[in-house]
Formats: structure tokens, sequence, C-alpha cells
């Protein structure tokens, strides 16, 4: 599993893939939070983050199904899926590899936007007058959402050998996941019904309890029993080829 | 008794492939239909069939990436569909159109399958595969860069790395050059002391040269399983030769030459001849015309194909 994940990370790295990823995920957060006059914690006058936790899941939606799109679809065009797949590696060992590698590149995009926490920091008045436990819980709430994000990707990924194809599918994916059931629960026939428990599907609902610095176990499980899901699916989807 | 028992011991070949009774489908369509056959270890072996005969799909099961429908196989005696891992390292596999990461540089994807391998003193083999399969001088380039032929190279390092008792090539050698396929055949024919080969492609001539023994698969069926010299015997039989003349000969003449060949007239200067044994006539009809004082503007014997030694196969089986 280690020698997957080192090739997809150096693979990352080597390709455009990575630098295009950090460098837009940096551009798009940082200009809603700093530029954009509407957007800009500046004229916000509160000491929050919260327009980057806001902007990050859009972010991701575009960002991650970018990523994942190579994961499986790529090596299944070019052939080198049988290359992997006949060395002495478990399946199991293939995806989970793959999977970390997404998800370092994720939490790697994330580590430079704690400057924008200690800028916001440094400029509260008085200094410091930021709701450090809420931006931890949102960081948090980002990484298990990336999470969810690349184990989308890399089950739709390893449907289809045409990378265009994964891509848009896991961008649908991600946004249907994380809002439609947000949407559906505010129609007016599910009022008072089952409204909640539609709300509670999806991914949206989880995120923002937790980015209110409130680790539950319930959101916690939801995340991981997601991510779970997607990749037994993967698993699922890559023993396929037998009846193809 | 004891030289009894040396003498077996010496027949005694280990089986180093077995398959046996496999079947695979694809939908309702069968790519394998109740296969079996053997390798022997250090031999090589010829896997032969027109394109879409189940040759590739034989290969995939064996190993590990398919597992069969019906039947089982097996590798020094472990089932790919139950110890995949066992068997994965001790195989090496060279997938059809040799799949490869184009991004990376030569050595980097060897250092990449060395690991994959969990090899020791990684370093020292990878010098090593470079210098069996002559990498040397493009060893520093990204393999997107390389030649056909180079990538080939590349591909079987891959699969050598680790040492394989078994070596599965499938078309090694289609869409070379022929210098490139002389290399690459002398290069199999090295291996052959390490490890036991299997070889596949759908030209017979091509593998004459390497093969120890060879299977001819049809429709995922076995056709034939025979040593090498049987196989050219058989190909032999289907020799076609086709003569110009630089004016008209009569098909008459030309029967006398010898009973044994079948004419047929193409034009009135031009012939094709057929010979259903594995003799020479060539030389018979040059003495042909040097006797008639006829000029002879072209003689050419054409390739057999794969589907008349099919059916000079099956003839012999039936009768």
């Amino acid at each position: 599993m280690i020698s997957v994940f080192k090739k997809e990370l150096n693979q990352f790295f080597s390709s455009l893939t990575a630098y295009i990823v950090l460098v837009a995920f940096l551009i798009l957060t940082g200009s809603f939070i700093w530029i954009f006059s509407s957007t800009s914690v500046m004229n916000y006058n509160y000491a929050s983050l919260g327009q980057l936790f806001t902007i990050a899941p859009i972010a991701f939606m575009f960002l991650i199904p970018a990523i994942t799109m190579t994961s499986f679809s790529d090596e299944r065009q070019r052939g080198t899926l049988e290359l992997l797949i006949t060395k002495p590696l478990s399946d199991l060992d293939i995806i989970l590899g793959k999977y970390f590698a997404t998800l370092a590149l994720i939490v790697i995009a994330l580590i430079p936007t704690l400057a924008y926490y200690y800028s916001i920091y440094q400029l509260g008045s008085p200094k410091g007058n930021i709701d450090t436990g809420a931006v931890i819980g949102s960081y948090i709430g980002l990484v298990l959402l990336g999470a969810i994000f690349a184990s989308i990707g890399i089950f739709i990924s390893s449907l289809s050998s045409n990378q265009i194809v994964s891509f848009i599918t896991t961008a649908f994916s991600c946004f249907a996941l994380f809002w439609v059931f947000d949407f559906i629960s505010s129609m007016p026939s599910l009022y008072g019904k089952l409204d909640n428990l539609v709300k509670s599907l999806g991914i949206e609902y989880h995120y923002e309890n937790i980015s209110k610095g409130r680790i539950d176990t319930r959101d916690i499980v939801y995340f991981l029993s997601l991510i779970f899901l997607f990749l037994w699916l993967t698993f699922v989807s890559l023993n396929r080829r037998n009846n193809l | 008794m004891l030289s009894i028992w040396i003498a077996s011991a010496q027949n005694w070949n280990v089986l180093s492939i077995e398959v046996n009774n496999i079947s695979k489908y694809y939908g309702s369509q069968a790519a394998l239909d109740d296969l079996s056959f053997h390798a022997n270890e250090g031999e090589i072996l010829g896997l032969l069939g027109p394109n879409g005969a189940g040759k590739t799909t034989t290969m995939k099961i064996l190993s590990c990436f398919l597992t069969p429908d019906n039947g089982s196989a097996s590798i020094y005696g472990l089932n790919p569909v139950e110890s995949p891992l066992k068997v994965k390292s001790i195989l090496g596999y060279l997938p059809e159109h040799n799949p490869l990461y184009g991004s990376m540089y030569v050595r980097e994807s060897l250092e990449f399958i060395a690991e994959l391998h969990k090899l020791k003193n990684k370093g020292k083999r990878i010098e090593e595969v470079i210098e069996i399969t002559g990498l040397g001088p493009e060893r520093n380039k990204k393999i997107m860069q390389l030649s056909k032929g180079y990538k080939q190279r590349v591909g079987i390092a891959q699969a050598i790395i680790h040492k394989p008792k078994v070596l599965i090539l499938d078309e090694p050698i289609s869409g070379l050059d022929p210098n490139q396929i002389q290399e690459i055949r002398n290069l199999i024919t090295e291996l052959k002391s390490q490890s036991s080969v299997i070889f596949s492609s759908h030209i017979l001539q091509e593998v004459e040269s390497i093969c120890d023994r060879v299977v001819i698969l049809d429709k995922g069926k076995l056709v034939a399983n025979d040593i090498i010299s049987n196989v050219s015997q058989m190909t032999l039989a289907g020799q076609n030769i086709f003569v110009e003349f630089a004016e008209a000969v009569r098909l008459q003449d030309l029967i006398k030459i010898t009973k044994d060949i079948r004419w047929e007239k193409k034009t009135a200067k031009s012939f094709m001849a057929q010979s259903p044994a594995g003799i020479e006539f060539r030389e018979m009809i040059f003495d042909f015309a040097v006797a008639n004082n006829k000029k002879i503007l072209e003689m050419r014997s054409s390739k057999v194909s794969l589907e008349s030694a099919f059916k000079t196969l099956t003839k012999n089986k039936e009768s």
C-alpha cells in the first residue's frame, strides 16, 4: 500500500495536477476571504474564518474530482491498472494507496490556509479574539468532507475509463450529496414531518454541526460510514473486471 | 534399482504451469472452453492462435487478473484464485500492449516495481536488469520519450526484476521492427535459463525460432499441444509457391514435374503450386525451367496462414 501511496503522490507532484489544485484552491479561498468586498473578512468587522469554511466545500467539489479522475480512469485507459493488479498487491492495497494519496494532497492544500487563521488571529481586536474551537472543528469537518469527496471520486473513477465522465459525475455527486438533501428537506410538504431526517442524510447538515466546534460521534460515524461505503463500492467495482 | 530411480528422476519434469479444464465466459460468449494444458519447468511455451482465440484471457487468468468461471490453474502448485499474492510474487507478467507509466523515468519505474516486490538489494538488481535488457543508454529518459522497442524492454525489465520462476509475455514482439524482434527474441531465449516462459503470438513463424513447445488455441479451445518440430512440419505441409514465367507454359508440362504438387493456373504465364507433404520442390521447378528453356521472372512462397494450419491440424485429428 505504501508503495502505491508514494507512487501516486509522486505522480501528482511530477505532473501539474498537484500544483494546479494547490494554487487554484488558495486563489479561490484567498480571494473570497481577503479581496472580494462582499465576502471579505475586512468588511465583515468580525474576526472569523467562516468564509473559508463556506467556500472550501465548493472549491472541493471542483478540485477533488480533478484529482480523483486520474486515479482509476487513467490507469484503466492506459492499461496500467492490469500492471498494478498483477503485482503482489491486493486490490485493497491499490485502493487505499490511491485513496490516502488523494487525502494527503487535500490536507497539503489545507495547510497554507493556516496562515489565514494566523492573520485573523493577529488582526482580531483584542488580538486573538477568534473562536479557536470552532476553527479546529471546522478544519476537522473540512478534512472529513474532503475524505468523503475523495472516496466518491475514487469510486466513480473506478467505474469509467473516461476521465471527463469521471470528473463530471464526481462533481455532480459531491454537489448532490452535499446540498440536495437540504433542498428537499425545505419542501413545504415535508415541513414538520420528515424534514429533519431528510436533512440529516445530506453531508451539509453534519458538516455544519462539526463546524460549530462540536465534535459529535453521530456526525463522525456518518462521515466514516460514507467513506467506508464508497471504498467498499470501489472494491466491488474493481472486482467487476471478471464480468466484463 | 538405483539406476532406474535416477533415470526416472531425470525424466521427471517439474510442471511449472498447469491449466485444468478452465472455462471463462464474457456474458454468454465463451472466451475459454474447457481448456487444459501444462508447461514444464525451464521450457518456452508458445501460445498461438488468431485474434480472439483466448490467449490473452488465459494469460490474464494465470496472472491473477481474472478468475476462471470453471476449472483451475496452478503455478508451481499454487492456485491463482486462492493465493494470488504468492502466485504474483513468483510470476512476471508483461500484459498485451505493454502498459507503462509514461511520466516516470526508466529507473524510477523499475524502482517502483522493485518496491512492489519488496526486493532487497534493489539498486543492484535494477542495474543488473538494465544491463540484461540493454536499457543502459536510455536509463535517464522518461518512458514516454522512448521508442517502441525500448518501451518493450522496459516492460520486460519490469516483468523480470524479481527473478520470477514463471514469465508470461503477451505478444511481446508485435509491432516491432525486424531488428528489434531479433533482439527481443534473443532476450527471451536468454531468460529461459532462469524462468519458464509462456509467450503468445498470432504469427506462427514468430515463435518457431524460440519455443520448445506450442499450444494452439482457436475460439477458446485447444487445437494442438505439441513440440515445435511437429508444428513446423505441419506448416510446411501447406507450402504455397507462386511462379511466373517469362513466356506461356502449358499446365500439362508443369504437372509432369512431380505428382505431389497441385498446380493451379492463374494466367498463361503464372501458376500457383501447393505441396501437400513437407517436400521442397522449388528446385524441381527451377530444373524444369532450365530443361525447357523457360525464364523464371518470379518465384515466391506465400506464408501459410494460421487458419490453414488449423485446417491441416483438425484434419489430422479426425483421420
